[in-house]
């Protein structure tokens, strides 16, 4: 393997970013210095970039098995790493649905296949999704599962979900939930406010949520489980994160990009390009979203990553399947958006999702002896410009975001570069 | 005026050019031969994926009495059933050759997709519980033909609002036009959040019924009646009904509308369905003069020649 040089970007050590080339040797970071050259070594530009550890993501739709016209694991992959992704945590909603061992062994060994990302698979609750009684939670486990969900819908049943943490926490597993009541959200197919009212559109009110997550958050001081709540999109979600946290509840939540960048007043075109679930609230909400992410309230970004085919899109809204696509512009949206400095831009995009999923070699801020697993974020770049997934139904384009992902490393090799032809192994 | 699809944010000006014009096709529709060959050549095509007879009946006669072609579809009998997307549909019938495309559709805003697909006009012709801008067109004009204005004119909009098209359209044009709108309904029938609609609401019928000078009756869906979003028929009747007694309380000169169909006995009586100052069939003639301005309109016919 080729010696690497990272030269001149802003790096994000362990004790805070300094200006210095990074020194990459057989997959793992060398050495941090100013005068490491070597004739041998390739270099990657990184001026102007921050250099952190490669970004993950916890909430990835991949459609591998089933629904290949939309995603598959290559062309995710390839989409995740030029978003500067370097594990992404898959999704078990497929067809079949991910509830037994063989099925996420299948689903990790064909992200070591394409070799571009790690894929992690997360496991269903219940068997098939159904809601009726526990999946094969103890052999996903043996497969290397560790998060467990029925995205896409709620463990809507409290009696089922208790004994889903009651089994995980002695294991140390998480459930992360999907957190939208059926009986709530109904034929709805937007937030419930003055948009919905004027377009007569069945709606989802915010309380859809909230209500799931304060049972869910009693369960979770009943038994004890690791707890993830997905793609929060209320502000009265928010607060009962922070009330939860104060408490010393084992909680964790994330944001979508799309939830960051967007309220439910860009529905008023219809687009169904703008359709998904949770779906986009009041501008209230939104900014409460981005609040809580720069606080730490919400620990992470995930992208929701949910690729539909154009024929699927191209109806009216109402008829629409649900989501967007986002790991090519997750960064630049966090940039653009909230605005953080890249350490807590790092911790929210790598360093939280990384301790969550508790992915070894990933995460690592950058030291001799870390992992070379790099991401470097340049945040000046214009973000891209083009889908890298197989579908193209995202919001992003055209909407003058800045930044993009210049390189992606997954141990010394690399998986994405805005200006080398990359050449996975 | 590219398309027409909906009433809300629409000038002041434009609603009252085409009322202004509804106005001379009203006389042309008159006539002994009550045609003209203003839109000879031209095909309008009437595109209902939602079952409906009345309001397709009116855009075809309108095209009629402008000397257009008329084309229609219908879902039952289509490819809609062999799975063809909506995109195909409308692109195959555009190819055939048309003018300007009437589409009523059950899904909000896809007229707003049709329009983005196709290279001709669209109208509007009902999207969802969204727009149905035609009726609030033929429905101020026939306010303004009673009070030869609607500024200042006190209407209250009665029925099932939070489902419907009618009533999300007329509170824009009337608002627009000068009206002061208040939508009486109960609680479960209100808009969830009408913070932004240009009316006041209210489920006391009674407390306003003698300031009202046009009482605009909904048609209850009678298959929600006794469904979860009022107790029973019977009930919607004695609180919301305009029953005679309720009409006699009416000021002398008050004028009741229906966008039908009705259902007599429920949110109208019988008596005053028949009633002179029920304007239900004004509405209906009305209806063809408004669209055939529309037509006009969108195909270009130029106002003064």
């Amino acid at each position: 393997m080729n010696d690497l040089i990272l030269e001149g970007g802003l790096v994000l050590t362990p004790d805070g970013p300094v200006t210095a080339d990074v020194f990459v040797r057989d997959g793992i970071v060398a050495g941090l210095g100013e005068s490491l050259g070597s004739d041998e070594a390739t270099v990657l530009d990184c001026r102007g970039a921050w250099v952190g550890p490669g970004f993950v993501d916890v909430h990835t739709h991949l459609r591998e098995p089933g629904e290949e016209w939309k995603e598959d694991i290559g062309s995710g992959s390839e989409a995740a790493a030029a978003g500067g992704y370097t594990a992404v945590l898959a999704m078990p909603n497929t067809d079949p649905p991910i509830d037994a061992g063989h099925l996420a062994r299948y689903v990790a060994d064909r992200g070591s296949e394409v070799g571009l990302v790690t894929v992690i698979p997360a496991g269903c609750v219940t068997a098939g999704r159904a809601g009726e009684r526990l999946s094969h939670l103890d052999e996903l486990w043996m497969a290397g599962v560790r998060v467990f969900t029925d995205d896409g819908d709620s463990v809507a049943d409290a009696g089922l979900l208790r004994r889903a943490m009651d089994y995980l926490a002695q294991l140390g597993g998480i459930v992360a939930q999907h957190a939208i009541d059926a009986g709530l959200a109904r034929g709805g197919h937007m937030h419930e406010g003055d948009v919905s009212s004027r377009l007569g559109m069945a709606a989802i009110p915010a309380e859809a949520e909230s209500t799931v997550v304060a049972r869910d958050l009693a369960l979770v001081r009943l038994t004890g489980c690791r707890y993830h709540i997905q793609h929060v999109s209320a502000s009265q979600t928010v607060a009962l994160i922070a009330a939860a946290k104060a408490e010393g509840l084992p909680v964790t939540a994330e944001v979508t990009p799309h939830h960051l960048a967007f309220d439910h007043r860009v529905v008023e075109s219809t687009d169904p390009v703008f359709k998904m679930m949770p779906p986009l609230r009041s501008p209230e909400d939104r900014e409460a979203l981005v609040v809580a992410l720069r606080d730490g309230v919400i620990d992470m970004v995930a992208t929701d990553h949910a690729p539909h085919a154009d024929h699927e899109k191209d109806v009216p809204f109402e008829h629409a399947p649900h989501g967007v696509i986002g790991l090519e512009w997750a960064g630049a949206v966090v940039n653009t958006q909230v605005g953080l400095e890249p350490v807590a831009f790092y911790e929210r995009l790598s360093i939280a999702p990384a301790a969550l999923l508790g992915a070894s070699g990933q995460g690592r801020w950058i030291e001799p002896g870390a992992p070379a697993t790099m991401t470097v974020f340049d945040p000046e770049a214009d973000a891209l410009d083009h889908a890298r997934s197989r579908s193209r139904n995202t919001p992003h384009l055209g909407r003058g975001l800045r930044g993009r992902a210049r390189h992606t490393l997954l141990q010394g090799t690399l998986t994405h570069s805005a200006t080398i032809v990359p050449h996975p192994s | 005026m590219r398309h027409l699809l909906s009433m809300e944010g629409v000038e002041r000006a434009v609603i009252e050019g085409l009322l202004d014009d509804g106005d001379e096709f009203l006389e042309v529709l008159d006539r002994p031969i009550p045609k003209v060959p203003t839109l000879r050549g031209k095909t309008v095509a009437t595109m209902f994926f939602e079952p409906s007879t009345r309001t397709r009946l009116s855009f075809e006669k309108a095209a009629k009495s402008l000397s257009a072609d008329t084309m229609s579809f219908s879902p039952g009998t289509s490819s809609l059933s062999k799975g063809e997307s909506l995109k195909d549909t409308v692109l195959t019938i555009q190819a055939m050759g048309v003018d300007l495309m009437v589409v009523r559709h059950a899904a909000t805003g896809a007229p707003w997709r049709v329009a983005d697909w196709v290279d001709v006009p669209v109208v509007n012709g009902g999207d969802g519980a969204h727009q149905h801008p035609t009726q609030a067109l033929l429905d101020a004009l026939t306010i303004r033909q009673r009070f030869t204005t609607l500024d200042g004119v006190r209407v209250g909009i009665v029925g099932d609002i939070r489902h419907s098209r009618v009533a999300r359209s007329n509170v824009w044009a009337f608002a627009a036009l000068g009206a002061e709108v208040t939508l009486v309904a109960p609680p479960t029938l209100l808009p969830l959040d009408a913070t932004t609609w240009p009316a006041a609401t209210t489920s006391d019928l009674d407390d306003v019924l003698t300031e009202l000078d046009a009482v605009y009756l909904l048609r209850v869906q009678k298959e929600r009646g006794g469904a979860s979003v009022f107790p029973s028929l019977a009930e919607y009747t004695a609180r919301f009904g305009m029953t005679v007694e309720r009409f006699n309380r009416l000021k002398p000169d008050a004028v009741v509308l229906h966008p039908g169909p009705m259902n007599r006995g429920v949110e109208i009586s019988a008596r005053v369905a028949d009633d002179p100052r029920a304007l239900v069939l004004d509405q209906v003639r009305n209806g063809v003069a408004v669209r055939m301005a529309v037509l006009y309109q969108l195909l270009g016919g130029e106002r003064d020649e």
